[in-house]
């Protein structure tokens, strides 16, 4: 099983990226926290720490198995991660109105995170198993559609719209890869669009209104409206060069919202200016562009899959946040990988990133 | 596992889409960079300024409370608008002189000032500080004449609760207070910010989620001096819902003044559904004193003070009730069989158990007496012996069935249980079983029986509306304009299950207390309708005075009598249950039955007979 040219063939351009990811993410958080002293800033910073070195050391770990064993654990791996999202909804704590951490000896932890990796695993299973040279039809889509829908549906009574969101849209990504017949899509398409008028009159009063502040926030003008404002003049204020280190004066003063988690890219922009976020954005498109060319290089339709989907997940995490945090998009909750503060997503993007390496370690072998 | 030329093909496939993926990746990324790109090369100069001198600040718009009626629509609670003083930490130029000029302007505690400007605050340094609420007229202009030179320093004006009646009905109306840590924690008051007043007490506090409203806000931009330039967006603020209570403004005015210099509490309801009508405890307090901000001196005065006027003596003091538990008694007595109404009972004066000897309070003694005959004149004597019969346990059963030892599940809760004591909670309390002789003192309301007030009541009703025990209940109605979302509807708690012919019996003599030549409540007699009620006086120390103070000496004021009168009218058409217990104040027919007989005589008034029937059971604000 273990062959030196897995050592030989260990990918080092994927791990220096993700290790400049980390450090940046590192730097930054020290920067959002840092307004925080007293209230557990410096706590964060250092969680954040070893949430990576425990990230890293998960990514080594999946790297000791070949991926090709995954093909017979997929589907007990999605529906174990299904039962953690019931039992989250059972048993979960409740933070700010939403319930969507698991407490583990004295660690949370969020399942919908796990979710999104399951999901991609199940999804290339699938695809896999049902290879076919023409293009898929709806009817032989229905098992797919499934999959994605049950866990969505658990996340979203959480709630959590965004990461539901984030899920579907990974998995959408991942069938248009498969290819679906164009027919197919503009059919799903048009259902959709019609049925939706019926769905928002089977919709209750203040879920409707919850769905229009978060189409448009100018109708909640105390808070995702004003957010959005501190956040957009954060960014803006930076400038080409940034104000600098810890002189961020949007973050010192507590104008942004979350500014450890889904605005901590505004913590950034203000501090680094655009030469800053620049980098940043090269160094996730590096990664994406590189992940991109483990799917081409893997040797099997089921590896291919997998490296799409944890592309599909990085890629849409980065553009929702970044849309969201410049105006862009609606506020969503949406982190963004790995530089947002949080374990459960540290491990889960790592996981992913894990899976990678093995692909690409394996690039050259054959059974 | 084995790779098929199938499979080849189908990577091979994968290739080309690979390649689109790449392309979308770029134009994803790039549409993010020309964004960014706006934003902070383009526009960037406009946002820096901006976050120069951040210019946007997030004011709250407080929400009115809602108001507090009576039973008829007179209103009682309001609010009032209040200038409140803030700083804005950030925009302080310099501390010390800031915390100088404001001490010369305001009063103010030096100290308590230079704390707060030092401490959390800076944590949240845009955010507006509170220094002092409601500025005085003089503060105000003083204040407003320097604002020029006193950057950092804003007034806001707010609603404030204003207690119109001051100190009236406050144990029912309650105060409030600021928010604790604790109670922003609990997650029980979602809508609620640091520094927030709620309802500490009484309705204000029962009902605090209903008449808080919602708080709206807005989006202001200030200048560096902080002068608000414009109002970029707004949410209106909800008021809160109104209020209105069961009392009786007349009612409860004439309890308040006949308690005014004594201790004690009064609870007119009426029998037939448990409405409150007037509910008085004194000493009382005045709720406007909270909203200033209490000092210490003063909060250590109602909280610990011997008084403790925060006490709601009607539902929260328990007090042996004394002879008025002959009620009970004679109760137990029918239905137990072992009374014959008839028959007479021999009163020398005193009774003997043992080598034991308790005294009727008639030393002399009543003669032959009847059931009627001893609760009219309150034979002490026909009560140890029936007593004696019944024993202590037959005794808690028919008390506990009357309402008494437990709560009547009065609306705004922190109600006391009292006390019916039996064989069992004796071994239990004291390891030492029951005495013989406590049972001769519990029949007539002493040992170690307590009742409050309220429970009297409402068992005095329950005799004349056929049994039912009400829960007490002070709102009558909360809602806004037109639309009411809580209207009160009668609630029995339980049922005194009693034959009626022997419930009629009671009444008898209930009304022969008031009215019959020997009876000794007769101060509470009204022309129009004949009006029942029992006396008591209920020792505060049960043992023989003598013993302690000499004969002729003065006993001090703390070991007299508790006094009580419970009556009710009219006994053909029972509107109104009465009450009264004054701490300290002696006989139950001298010091409480007159109090009786003025709260009974307003309640009717002038108003001839045929509209007393109406106004008990209408239902006009």
């Amino acid at each position: 099983m273990f062959d030196r040219r897995l050592i030989q063939n260990f990918d080092w351009t994927l791990l220096l990226i993700l290790l400049l990811i980390a450090a940046a993410s590192v730097v930054n958080l020290y920067s959002a926290t840092y307004a925080i002293k007293g209230a557990g800033g410096s706590q964060v910073f250092m969680k954040q720490i070893y949430w990576f070195l425990i990230g890293f050391a998960v990514l080594l770990g999946m790297t000791t198995f070949d991926y090709h064993q995954l093909e017979r654990f997929a589907y007990p791996i999605y529906f174990f991660s299904v039962a953690l999202l019931v039992i989250v909804l059972f048993l979960g704590d409740t933070r700010s109105g939403s319930q969507r951490w698991l407490s583990f000896a004295g660690v949370s932890f969020q399942p919908s995170e796990l979710m999104k990796v399951s999901m991609v695993v199940a999804l290339a299973k699938f695809f896999n198993d049902h290879a076919q040279v023409s293009e898929y039809r709806l009817r032989d889509l229905w098992q797919p559609f499934l999959l994605m829908s049950v866990p969505a549906l658990l996340i979203i009574k959480e709630p959590d719209l965004g990461t539901a969101l984030l899920l579907l849209i990974v998995s959408f990504s991942i069938i248009l890869f498969a290819k679906m017949r164009w027919r197919s899509l503009f059919i799903l398409i048009f259902v959709t669009v019609s049925s939706a008028p019926f769905l928002w009159m089977s919709l209750k009063a203040y879920q409707q209104k919850r769905i229009l502040t978060f189409l448009n926030p100018e109708l909640d003008p105390l808070g995702a409206g004003y957010h959005i404002n501190q956040s957009k003049i954060a960014i803006g204020s930076g400038l080409l060069w940034g104000k600098g280190f810890l002189k961020g004066t949007q973050t010192r003063l507590h104008f942004l919202p979350e500014q450890h988690t889904d605005f901590v890219f505004s913590v950034l922009a203000e501090e680094w200016g655009f030469v800053g976020t620049f980098i940043l954005l090269m160094l996730f498109l590096s990664l994406i562009l590189w992940g991109i060319s483990i799917a081409r290089n893997s040797k099997d339709r089921f590896g291919a899959l997998i490296a799409v989907g944890v592309v599909a997940i990085v890629f849409w995490q980065t553009v929702i946040n970044v849309s969201m945090t410049t105006g862009l998009l609606p506020v969503v909750g949406i982190p963004l990988a790995m530089v947002s503060y949080g374990g459960s997503a540290i491990l889960s993007t790592m996981i992913g990133m894990g899976l990678l390496m093995n692909i690409s370690m394996r690039r050259f072998m054959f059974q | 596992m084995k790779t098929s030329g199938f499979e080849q093909a189908t990577v091979e496939v994968f290739s080309t889409r690979l390649k689109i993926l790449i392309l979308l990746a770029v134009v994803g990324f790039a549409a993010l960079l020309l964004r960014l790109w706006l934003l902070q090369v383009v526009h960037g100069p406009a946002y820096r300024t901006q976050s120069e001198n951040n210019r946007i600040h997030l004011q709250d718009i407080p929400p009115f409370r809602g108001m507090i009626f009576d039973r008829h629509g007179e209103l009682l609670v309001d609010n009032r608008p209040s200038f409140d003083l803030f700083v804005v930490p950030e925009e302080i130029e310099s501390r010390t002189s800031l915390a100088r000029t404001m001490v010369r302007l305001v009063e103010l505690d030096a100290d308590a000032l230079k704390e707060k400007l030092t401490g959390e605050a800076y944590r949240y340094g845009f955010r507006p500080m509170p220094i002092k609420r409601s500025l005085s007229r003089e503060e105000l202009a003083l204040v407003e004449a320097n604002l020029f030179n006193l950057s950092g320093v804003m007034i806001q004006v707010k609603p404030q609760r204003y207690y119109l009646r001051g100190d009236f009905a406050s144990h029912i109306i309650g105060y409030l207070g600021e928010i604790s840590e604790a109670q922003l924690n609990s997650g029980r008051y979602p809508d609620c910010k640091p520094g927030d007043l709620i309802g500490k007490y009484g309705v204000e506090r029962m009902w605090q989620t209903r008449i808080q409203g919602t708080r709206g806000g807005q989006q202001v931009e200030v200048d560096a001096a902080g002068r608000k330039l414009a109002v970029l967006s707004r949410k209106p603020p909800t008021a809160g819902e109104n209020l209105a209570l069961t009392i009786d403004r007349k009612l409860q005015l004439v309890a308040e003044r006949a308690l005014s210099g004594k201790k004690g509490a009064i609870v007119a309801m009426n029998p037939m559904n448990g409405e409150i009508l007037a509910m008085a405890s004194a000493p009382s307090f005045d709720p406007n004193i909270f909203i200033e901000g209490i000092d210490k001196a003063e909060w250590m005065r109602l909280t610990t003070g011997k008084d403790s006027p925060l006490q709601n003596r009607a539902i929260q003091g328990q007090y042996p009730p004394g002879s008025v538990f002959k009620i009970v008694m004679a109760l137990a007595g029918l239905e137990e069989g072992l009374i014959n109404p008839e028959e007479e009972v021999f009163c020398d004066g005193a009774f003997h158990l043992g080598n034991h000897m308790f005294r009727c309070w008639r030393k002399q003694g009543h003669g032959r007496v009847n059931f009627h005959r001893a609760l009219v004149e309150s034979c002490d004597v026909y009560f140890y012996k029936l007593g004696k019969r019944l024993g202590v346990d037959k005794i808690a059963q028919y008390a506990r069935m009357c309402g008494l030892g437990q709560s009547t599940g009065f609306e705004l809760g922190s109600e006391k249980d009292g006390l019916i004591p039996s064989s069992q909670w004796k071994l239990k309390r004291f390891g030492v079983p029951w005495q013989p002789g406590e049972t001769i003192s519990t029949s007539i309301g002493q040992s170690f029986v307590l009742v409050t007030p309220i429970q009297m009541a409402r068992l005095t009703g329950a005799i004349f509306n056929g049994g039912i025990l009400y829960e007490p209940r002070v709102v009558k109605w909360v809602g806004k304009e037109g639309e009411e979302s809580y209207r009160f509807a009668p609630k029995a708690a339980g049922k005194i299950k009693a034959k009626e012919e022997h419930l009629a019996l009671i009444r008898e003599a209930l009304i022969g207390v008031v009215n019959e030549p020997r009876g000794t409540g007769s101060k509470s007699r009204i022309k129009d309708g004949t009006v029942a009620g029992k006396t008591g006086t209920a020792q505060v120390i049960a043992l023989e005075k003598e013993k302690y103070f000499g004969k002729g000496e003065e006993i001090p004021p703390e070991y007299n009598d508790h006094a009580w009168f419970v009556a009710l009218a009219t006994a053909e058409n029972p509107v109104l249950a009465v009450a009264v217990l004054v701490e300290n104040g002696g006989h139950g027919g001298s010091a409480a039955a007159p109090i009786a007989g003025e709260l009974i005589r307003a309640y009717f008034g002038e108003a001839p007979q045929g509209q007393v029937v109406a106004r008990g059971i209408s239902e006009t604000r």
